[in-house]
């Protein structure tokens, strides 16, 4: 990040003035909250998608997929554990929290190594062949899940001890919400500290920005693409458990629900930033809430123009790259 | 019998798209010689280096280097075999800070105090600009940065296109220091120049391309003293070309 780069960061909390003078304080509250905990998870789901596509210049639609995938196990993984979900403790919940995120995360971690040696790997530097692929590979894993997992959509139970609000002047804040805003924002501060303080992460910054460079210093950046695609995978499958208890439900149709979400979070950030998306995220998710309260038919129409409002202002993204 | 060149090229074809730049490009280079490469523009000396470094592949003809055959390898495996490129571009990051782009120069071992002093000392300027983004950086500095990224950890070779490009004389002589410098410590260097007075300044050994072919191989002396050659050469000569 640049000096000088202060007025995007200014964004989230301009939003959040903006929006108290159009509903009550209690409504304010909630909805901020809500959108907040969706921006974290939307920036979980995300940050892989970015890194993606800045270290690689791919475009892959599939990453939808994965958060979809991700839902679905831990649905499953859910239903096996009703005893830990039901429990009125806090530590017992976590647990199967984290059996839910842990399996959806190692699935489809090892399930995005998988696409990139089959896949990806065949359509580097071919945008147009991306798209097509992708889009294709989504449509398959949509009928996928639809045959593994059937055609109607899964419940999950709120967490017994999660389930609850804190009310605060008001206004309802979900419990498990907090949680969900926790992981996103240790999501973040751990990408942030690997990609400052780690070699890896250096070379992932500079791959960012210019590949053939880093090649010709040395470091092989498709080994190194493989191993940000499987984290990135990774969490697309953390972040669809953790939306599949959020919502509590989950359709067959929810990646692809969610793709245009993700692509949007990306395109507002600035393709390849993973501070840009964490931005783009949260105005997202508190632009949902607010119009979906506001204007609730204008609620799609809301991120758009979004979208058009920050690209008109800064076309490359909130907190583009540096690109040499 | 052992290859008395640290670097041979024989007969090396490029094709870039489909168009033919390299047209059987011969070159030899002495372990510890410093080789500047001359030529007008587009003559395929960029190619020959970006060639060199597997960024753009041989089509036909051999490269080797201490023996390995560069043309089976790609450029992170031409690189650990002690080769180290500057293109004309200078390749810095600039968004990573002038400390990150000498990281990334380095080793496992990551940056040696020593090493850095060794840099510093050559380009103070860079100490006072440590932690800035290498994007702030004159363009000047930013050369500065590329060459000294590029001797932060011994290498072999080193690879330089057009350093002087577009800076100031001042800078150009700071330059043609660590350039000597690195000389002086055994570095074998191949350098694209235009700038006659610091090729001639630099160089041991000299080759001319034109068209895509080596037409002259000489000793850089040789080629200083003899105005007629230049100006059959290269169009020029040494006096009207800064």
């Amino acid at each position: 990040m640049r000096a000088g780069d202060t007025a995007p960061i200014l964004a989230v909390p301009l939003l959040l003035l903006a929006a108290l003078p159009a509903m009550g304080f209690a409504d304010w509250l909630t909805l901020s909250a809500s959108g907040l905990a969706m921006g974290m998870l939307l920036f979980l789901m995300a940050s892989g998608l970015t890194l993606i596509f800045g270290l690689m210049d791919v475009l892959n639609f599939t990453h939808g997929a994965f958060v979809g995938f991700g839902a679905f196990i831990a649905a499953s993984v859910w239903a096996r554990l009703p005893g830990l979900v039901a429990a009125p403790g806090l530590a017992a919940n976590l647990l199967a929290l984290a059996a839910a995120g842990g399996a959806a995360a190692l699935v489809c971690g090892g399930l995005g190594l998988a696409f990139e040696r089959v896949v990806i790997r065949r359509v580097y530097g071919a945008h147009l062949r991306q798209i097509l692929i992708t889009v294709g590979a989504m449509i398959v894993a949509e009928q996928m899940s639809v045959v593994i997992w059937g055609p109607d959509a899964l419940t999950l139970a709120k967490p017994a001890s999660l389930a609850s609000s804190f009310i605060v002047a008001g206004g309802a804040v979900e419990k498990f919400r907090l949680v969900a805003a926790a992981l996103g924002l240790a999501a973040f501060a751990a990408l942030r500290l690997v990609l400052a303080r780690t070699r890896i992460g250096l070379v992932v910054r500079a791959g960012v920005e210019d590949r053939e460079m880093v090649e010709a210093l040395g470091y092989r950046v498709r080994r190194l693409f493989v191993f940000v695609f499987a984290v990135g995978t990774a969490l697309a499958g953390l972040g669809g458990a953790m939306w599949a208890v959020y919502a509590g439900t989950v359709t067959a149709g929810l990646g692809g629900e969610l793709t245009v979400l993700l692509f949007t979070v990306v395109v507002i950030g600035g393709l390849g930033s993973v501070s840009g998306s964490f931005l783009g995220a949260l105005l997202v998710g508190l632009i949902t809430n607010y119009v979906g309260f506001l204007a609730p038919k204008l609620a799609l129409l809301a991120n758009v123009a979004l979208m058009a409002g920050v690209l008109l202002w800064r076309p490359r993204g909130l907190l583009p790259l540096v690109r040499t | 019998m052992a290859d008395p060149a640290l670097l041979r090229l024989a007969g090396v074809h490029t094709h870039i798209g489909r168009y033919h730049i390299l047209h059987g490009v011969d070159l030899a280079l002495g372990e510890g010689r410093l080789m500047m490469l001359l030529g007008r523009n587009g003559a395929g000396k960029t190619t020959t280096l970006r060639t060199v470094m597997g960024l753009w592949r041989a089509s036909a003809g051999e490269i080797r280097f201490a023996g390995s055959a560069l043309t089976a390898l790609d450029p992170p495996a031409i690189a650990r075999l002690g080769i180290a490129y500057v293109p004309e571009t200078m390749g810095l990051f600039a968004g990573l800070s002038v400390r990150e782009n000498l990281l990334l120069g380095t080793g496992p071992g990551g940056l040696a105090a020593s090493r850095i002093e060794e840099v510093l000392t050559l380009f103070p300027v860079l100490r006072e600009k440590w932690d800035l983004p290498a994007g702030a950086l004159s363009g000047g500095q930013k050369q500065m940065l590329a060459i000294g990224r590029a001797m932060v950890e011994t290498r072999r070779m080193l690879v330089v296109d057009e350093p002087s490009k577009g800076l100031a004389p001042g800078v150009i002589d700071q330059l043609i220091a660590a350039l000597a410098a690195l000389k002086a410590a055994g570095t074998t260097i191949l350098l694209v120049e235009q700038n006659f007075a610091m090729a001639a300044a630099l160089g041991d050994d000299v080759a001319v391309m034109d068209d895509g072919r080596i037409v002259h191989v000489g000793t850089m002396a040789a080629l200083a003293a003899d105005t007629a050659l230049q100006v059959r050469l290269l169009g020029l000569h040494l006096g009207s070309h800064q």
